[in-house]
């Protein structure tokens, strides 16, 4: 046996799974079950669609119709899921390289679109899978198996992208503040229209260990004493926020629909279908 | 009976697809497919279907199979850059088992080579395009009126055997416009995805000897996992070689040892004589001419046209050549079916190449030249 | 309504990371060669945080009848 939750959502002939110890996929991953759990979804309506990468590996622990698809490519074989069949719930799960490096351009499109997708992107700042090569969220300076030296690229901050490329809800959390992580993916699959929800994770296998970043526990401390609110954020000044970053919603807005705009085309043809 | 009508080789693509069932297309322009996309966006909605312009072809052939997991016939259709573009998910669709129809209206390439004209350079690519070893159909249409109908058979070919379809046209047939009445085609068989029905044991991915478990689409209940890992019965990512090894095999053989069931061709003045000509697509029209024009000169040639392209109808060559002095492979390109055809003959006959690669198709002059030539 | 919930452990699937050991507010955990166990059943409150962090579903609070 194990927790109902477990039970119910998870394939358990998969388990246990394959990530590191203390890898926070599995808390992630939790907190996307928990969130579907709390809103009392019908499982065999919901779909997990996954890149490539240790995250996106989540897709084949849970029992739903789940899709493992190519690197960077997941949020595109959702659009084609969504559109086909508005009755599922899609969600997307991905990871920093996954999202913001090879899958940057479909992402940005489905910004765009605002078609009705949550992605949770697992973000700890390096390429897991391969091996802790630097990633397009691996802080400045910071060490990777690709960067000896010291990152050189600037870090990217996917919210600001996804504010910027017109998705409509827009949210960041952490594997520590589990709860606000699910309440966040609540939120972002109950918004209608294109939900992006940022999980800051670790991997304490690579980016921990080539940037000394202590055990996985210690790993998790750094995210509850960097984290800020955003409801405290604006107050503060910028010298005391300089290492730190908001968690939170960062965008809640309701903007036409991909989907629903087709269907108001259809309806203006008058064409019957169901 | 259905009227004549004027119709364009892309056209007949679209009108093929639709009447096959058609409820999905996704795709990105390109010179000389993209009539096919813009006939999509304007009739799919009428028969209940849907149509995206997604922001490249890799993500046009990712929505397709997203689409088709939902159990909607899919398309796309694209050349040459695009069809490169399009191969990691092509190779995923055939790992997954997931149908769909791909159309690459060939252009001369490499790269983007000469974007208005006519080749057949991607018949290599069209077998071997994406990575590993893996199954693939492509069926290639010399006609506008063939194209129609091969458009059909290529979804009925990718849902029975749960596999991606390569419709492998040329500029010359995609632009084409020709007189068709499609009377005859009006009772063609369309074959439906078959629907599983133990959802409490379902296996998507059952081993049936050279055969395909029936695809459950998403939403209805049998809750599956579909991954580009090779995978076990359920679906289910392994490490495991003897599962892996089932699994390729099984991949390999329901196309290949289904070739009786597959493979389309057409033979004309095959009994015998001193030239046969291979060829496909807009080549095997000039062929057809060629012929005429050869005849006239008391030159016996015949012709084979594999419709077929990949699984190659080695069989029926087999059984052709020997009645010929020599062989001709008659193709836009610098050879590459030619290489198929060597590998039936392994030398037993005369195995020449009449080859164009500039962006000219062929005029059944180039096609006599060539001939008398050998002479 | 705490009361009728148990601490269970999975010890197949307990990786031994320690996040629950670390969290746990009343420090009842401990790791054992490799593997979490609780040291004292009754000072343990419930409160259901190692089952919320652990990544591995491999502790978790059970209702009992
Ligand atoms: C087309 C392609 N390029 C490269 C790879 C190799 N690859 C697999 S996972 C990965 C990076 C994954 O990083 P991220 O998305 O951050 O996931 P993580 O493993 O960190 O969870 C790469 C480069 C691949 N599978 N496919
Ligand atoms: S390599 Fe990193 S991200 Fe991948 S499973 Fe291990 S800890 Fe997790
Ligand atoms: S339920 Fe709370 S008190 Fe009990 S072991 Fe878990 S974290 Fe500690
Ligand atoms: S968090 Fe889970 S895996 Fe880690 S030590 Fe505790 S029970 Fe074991
Ligand atoms: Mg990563």
């Amino acid at each position: 046996m194990a927790s109902e939750l477990v039970e119910r959502y998870f394939r358990k002939e998969t388990l246990p799974n394959i990530w590191c110890p203390g890898c926070s996929n599995g808390i992630v991953t939790t907190a996307i079950v928990r969130a579907i759990d709390n809103l009392g979804l019908d499982q065999n309506k919901v779909c997990i669609v996954s890149g490539i990468g240790c995250s996106a590996r989540a897709s084949g622990y849970l029992d739903f119709n789940t899709l493992h698809t190519t690197h960077g490519r997941a949020i595109a074989f959702a659009t084609g899921i969504k559109f086909a069949n508005p009755d599922l719930t899609v969600i997307v799960i991905t990871g920093d390289g996954d999202n913001a490096a090879i899958g940057g351009n479909h992402f940005i499109h489905a910004c765009r679109r605002n078609i009705d997708l949550t992605v949770v992107m697992y973000n700890n700042h390096i390429y897991g899978m391969t091996g802790g090569q630097h990633s397009p969220t691996t802080p400045r300076f910071d060490r990777a198996t690709t960067a000896p030296y010291g990152n050189i690229d600037r870090y990217f901050d996917i919210c600001k992208l996804a504010i910027g490329a017109g998705a409509t809800y827009v949210a960041r959390g952490t594997a520590y503040h589990v709860q606000q992580l699910t309440k966040l993916i609540e939120r972002g699959i109950s918004h209608k229209g294109f939900s992006f929800i940022e999980a800051l994770s670790i991997c304490p296998t690579y980016y921990g260990r080539k940037n000394k970043k202590g055990t996985p526990a210690d790993m998790l401390k750094w995210l509850k004493d960097h984290a800020v609110d955003i409801k405290q954020g604006s107050k503060m000044d910028p010298e005391e926020f300089h290492d730190k970053f908001i968690i939170g919603e960062l965008l809640n807005i309701d903007e036409p629909e991909f989907v629903e705009e087709y269907q108001k085309i259809l309806n203006n043809l008058k064409v019957n279908y169901k | 009976m259905m009227p004549t009508v004027l119709m364009q080789g892309n056209e007949a693509v679209v009108e093929g697809a639709i009447n096959a069932g058609l409820k999905f297309y996704a795709g990105y322009p390109i010179t000389p497919s993209t009539e096919i996309a813009e006939l999509c966006a304007e009739k799919l909605p009428f028969v209940g279907g849907k149509f995206i312009q997604m922001e490249d072809e890799i993500a046009s052939m990712a929505a397709v199979i997203g689409a088709s997991l939902t159990g909607l016939k899919a398309m796309t259709a694209t050349s040459g850059p695009g069809f490169s573009l399009k191969q990691e998910n092509i190779g995923f669709a055939a790992m997954a088992e997931i149908p769909c129809v791909i159309v690459d209206v060939q252009r001369m390439g490499p790269s983007t080579g000469m974007p208005t004209s006519p080749a057949q350079g991607d018949v290599m690519q069209s077998r071997w395009g994406t990575h590993g070893d893996h199954p693939i159909i492509v069926l290639s249409p010399s006609s506008v009126k063939e194209a129609y109908y091969i458009t059909i058979q290529a979804f009925n070919l990718s849902e029975k055997y749960r596999t991606p379809v390569i419709l492998l046209m040329d500029e010359v047939i995609g632009h084409l416009r020709e007189a068709v009445n499609l009377d005859e085609y009006k009772d063609v068989e369309i074959f439906e995805r078959p629907m599983p029905q133990d959802k409490e044991n379902y296996l998507p991915y059952q081993y049936i000897e050279n055969g395909v478990a029936p695809l459950a689409p998403f939403g209805k209940g049998f809750r599956f996992h579909v991954t580009g890992l090779a995978h076990n019965e359920k679906g289910l990512p392994t490490n495991d070689p003897k599962v892996t090894e089932k699994l390729i095999k099984r991949l390999i053989g329901k196309i290949e040892n289904n070739k009786k069931d597959i493979v389309m061709f057409e033979e004309k003045d095959t009994e015998g004589g001193d030239i046969l000509l291979i060829s496909f697509g807009s080549s095997a029209r000039a062929c057809e001419a060629a012929m005429q024009e050869l005849k006239k000169e008391g030159i016996k040639v015949g012709l084979f046209k594999p419709i077929t392209i990949w699984p190659f109808p080695d069989k029926k060559l087999r059984e052709i050549y020997p009645r010929f002095k020599k062989v001709f492979v008659v193709e836009m390109n610098t050879g590459q079916l030619y290489y198929e055809v060597d590998r039936i003959i392994k030398g037993n006959t005369y195995v020449g190449k009449i080859n164009k690669f500039n962006g000219e198709f062929f005029t059944p002059f180039d096609i006599v030249e060539k001939i008398k030539e050998s002479f | 309504m705490v009361k009728n919930k148990e601490l269970v452990i999975i010890e197949e699937w307990c990786k031994g990371c320690s996040i629950c050991v670390e969290f746990c507010p009343v420090k009842v955990l401990e790791l054992k060669n490799g593997k979490v166990r609780l040291i004292d059943a009754d000072k343990c409150t419930k409160c259901g945080l190692c089952e919320l962090r652990c990544p591995d579903f491999a502790i978790y609070l059970e209702v009992k009848e």
